[in-house]
């Protein structure tokens, strides 16, 4: 891995060694999060190359957001990354407020941080959770999703769905929070902080087999994950301290007091399977105390409407804007060109997973089979946001 | 054992005590069938999610008899669970021949029914799975809760219930039924 | 450095290869000849004070109506020694857009060229691997363009948008094994 030139691979059947032979990790399997085909030219047990095929969810994202307008868009966007809708939104509604010029009130900001926050557990929740799996454990996997019903209990109470919101609109959220949520939420992470999070390091990260299946698995190098765009937790577990909501913060993020997770290499080489999953795990207890500085806030500070910002019709002059935010995955880039009308005249996601992906087939030589599955929940991909 | 219909009547009704039950095979089939209706996690999409959380602990359905495999070869039950592209229907269609008879499908979700939100300017979206498969249910939504996944399995259920194994007239359910299968297509 | 150094610093090394600046826009972005952007790719991820180690996003707009009807490529850059962000275009006919590939320069670029020749038909010389990358491999035609029509049939399957399933079931159609029922499951048992 000291070159970053691209590799040249040949797929030839005809042209196999004698005990080379090409396998293929179909579009559906239990453990490929989604439809993703991996061809594996494997020696055996030992996986000499990979290719993988995307494109089994292209859903022609980008030719719907030309043919509806602005606000129409955000629906769309949520489908993208179906497991953290919140942030997909956010990232649509925070780029097109910089084309407007719009800013939201603090009240909005501080509604749109927790449910981002709130999110960002639950969406680590499914990946951990998904990724023990993968590795056998079944049980963590459980006691993540109780707590991400939790959750989305909260999300369908604010706004009446339970996984794809359209919450985060162009100036505004699209509902007030309730009555009694900031007790509920409170409560709600109270819990998570003292019963499943612990419980989760417990049977999960500190378990010995987990460890021997995932440290040293997959390393990446910093220089390789820069090339290849590798943002999120998977660019924090290899080491380098990059975060959006420190680096160019949003929505008042610079008024929280929170750490970054870093991979630390503690089990193994830096930037391994383990780091990356350690990372993620941080980061869902830094959430909860992000979660917990928005809600004194809340707290302490008076209601606003939060649709006193949102236009009547967002029509943005002729320009182009790319703004990225910190979604769960990575950094999530939206590119938007507009011509003036109503409708955008182009809509470009850059998808964190969709990088990420483009750097497995570096990762993966040499990897036992098995192994292709840690490296491959530990990326933490979602195909809806790979194929838009 | 508690089995739904009228009991038979008969000389030997009664005779036997506890030990020996009486009932028509059709009825015991379709019991059996409903009872351990295997799916095959065929998640797509978003609602691949719900259908997770309808495996988990709140949703259970265990309690059903599913137990998911995840291979056609041993389920009876084929969940298509978010949109199918093009490029997947002909997989689809493929697995759907694999699983052995007696097979059901249920669509869940508006993607899976019609195309959903994409149906409209989807240059590769199938608008609806009925175009290469035969469907049973259709559960909508967007995705549709777990207890709708539910209450489309439950539906299932009665009309497995209504099956006649033995005594068929007329194609009821599954892949004899009459549902229209894009034919000259997918190969 | 402000994008009008990091313009300054590009012009002086290419000259007459970076054919305008908009320094006025929100991200401020420098045109490119299309034959030069490899060299200015390579240079900008090399020298020290520019240092853009990583492309954001990589993306092909198509403008149909301007004169000359062209395809744009549009290149975000960041450096993550330094912090800074700038934006590269290059344009292209549309009716043949050839672009030089910087797949040497940032490894990601690989596969988003991929989708910019998929959806657009924006050919990359140079590229290791230039095949379609979200579309099925015998897909006609490159969907994004503004002028794309929906073709009848994609090998027996149909793509146009099909009449809704209600207005299907108005005409007469039997979807499925019946009309939609939506009976409870569990009624009480003297009625079953």
């Amino acid at each position: 891995m000291s070159s970053l030139a691209p590799v040249r691979e040949s797929w030839d059947p005809e042209a196999l060694d004698v005990d080379e032979m090409i396998l293929n990790m179909g579009p559906q399997h239990p453990s490929t999060h989604g439809v993703l085909r991996l061809e594996l030219k494997t020696d055996g047990e030992i996986v000499k190359a990979v290719r993988p095929h995307i494109g089994y969810l292209h859903r022609c994202f980008e030719k719907h957001c030309e043919n509806v307008d602005y606000p129409g868009v955000l629906p769309y966007t949520d489908r993208l990354d179906y497991c953290a809708a919140m942030g997909n939104t956010l990232g649509f509604a925070l780029a097109m407020e910089k084309m407007l010029g719009i800013e939201p009130g603090p009240y909005v900001n501080t509604i749109r941080v927790l449910m981002a926050e709130l999110q960002r557990i639950a969406s680590h929740a499914v990946a951990v959770g998904t990724y023990g799996m993968d590795l056998g454990a079944f049980t963590p996997f459980l006691h993540l999703l109780r707590d991400r019903e939790k959750i989305l209990d909260l999300f369908e109470w604010t706004c009446g769905a339970r996984l794809l919101y359209n919450y985060n609109w162009v100036g505004g959220v699209s509902h007030d929070l309730p009555e009694g949520f900031l007790k509920a939420c409170r409560g709600m992470i109270r819990e998570y902080e003292a019963m499943t999070h612990p419980k989760l390091v417990e049977l999960l990260i500190g378990n010995k087999i987990f460890i021997k299946r995932t440290a040293g698995v997959g390393v990446c190098s910093p220089e390789l994950a820069i090339s290849h765009d590798l943002t999120g937790p998977n660019l924090r577990g290899c080491g380098l301290p990059r975060d959006l909501r420190k680096d160019h913060p949003y929505s008042g993020y610079e008024q929280y007091d929170f750490q970054v997770a870093l991979g630390t290499g503690q089990y193994g080489p830096l930037g391994s399977c383990f780091d990356r999953n350690w990372v993620r795990v941080v980061e869902m207890a830094e959430s909860a105390r992000i979660i917990h500085q928005a809600l004194d806030k809340l707290e302490k500070m008076e209601k606003a409407d939060v649709h006193e910002k949102v236009p009547k019709r967002v029509k943005p002059a002729k320009g182009e804007v790319y703004f990225r935010s910190e979604a769960p995955r990575g950094q999530l880039g939206y590119y938007v060109v507009s011509d003036g009308g109503i409708n955008p005249y182009r809509v470009k996601v850059k998808s964190p997973c969709f990088t990420a992906m483009s750097v497995f087939h570096r990762l993966a030589r040499g990897l036992y089979i098995a192994d292709i599955i840690a490296l491959l929940g530990s990326l933490d991909i979602v195909l809806g946001e790979i194929d838009r | 054992m508690i089995l739904p219909g009228p009991p038979v009547t008969g000389p030997i009704q009664g005779k036997f005590g506890d030990g020996l039950i009486f009932t028509n095979v059709d009825l015991v089939l379709n019991w059996a069938r409903k009872s351990s209706l295997w799916p095959m996690t065929f998640g797509l999409a978003c609602c691949a999610i719900e259908m997770m959380a309808a495996g988990g602990t709140r949703f259970d359905w265990d309690r059903f008899g599913m137990i998911p495999r995840g291979t056609p070869r041993q389920s009876d039950l084929m969940i298509v669970a978010g949109t199918v592209t093009l490029k997947m229907a002909t997989r689809l269609k493929r697995l759907y021949e694999q699983m052995a008879e007696p097979k059901y499908v249920l669509s869940m979700g508006s993607c899976a029914n019609n195309g959903g939100p994409y149906w409209r300017h989807g240059y590769h979206v199938l608008k609806g799975v009925d175009e290469v498969v035969p469907v049973d249910v259709y559960v909508p939504g967007c995705p549709p809760r777990p207890e709708a996944l539910l209450y489309g399995v439950m539906k299932l259920q009665e009309m497995i219930m209504e099956d006649r194994v033995l005594r068929r007239r007329q194609p009821s359910l599954g892949s004899l039924a009459g549902a229209q299968m894009a034919p000259e297509a997918v190969k | 450095m402000t994008p009008q150094e990091i313009h300054d610093a590009l012009k002086a090394r290419f000259g007459e290869a970076i054919l305008s600046f908009d320094e006025k826009a929100l991200d401020p972005w420098a045109l490119v000849k299309p034959e030069a952007i490899a060299e200015v790719a390579a240079f900008v991820k090399a020298e020290p004070a520019l240092g853009f180690d990583n492309l954001m996003c990589l993306s092909a707009v198509d403008w149909p109506k301007e004169t000359p009807p062209r395809l744009d490529v549009v290149y975000h850059l960041y450096s993550y020694k330094h912090d800074h962000t700038f934006v590269l275009k290059v344009q292209v006919p549309r009716d043949n857009p050839r672009v030089p590939t910087v797949e040497g320069t940032w490894g990601v670029a690989n596969w988003h060229e991929r989708e910019a020749f998929d959806l657009y038909g924006v050919v990359f010389d140079g590229h290791s691997d230039l095949r379609r990358i979200l579309l099925p491999d015998d897909w006609q035609g490159h969907p994004l363009r503004k002028d794309w029509e929906d073709p009848e049939l994609y090998n027996g399957m149909r793509v146009k948008p099909t009449p809704q399933m209600a207005e299907r079931y108005a005409a007469g159609e039997k979807i499925g094994v019946g009309p939609f029922d939506f009976t409870p499951p569990n009624l009480p048992l003297e009625q079953s």
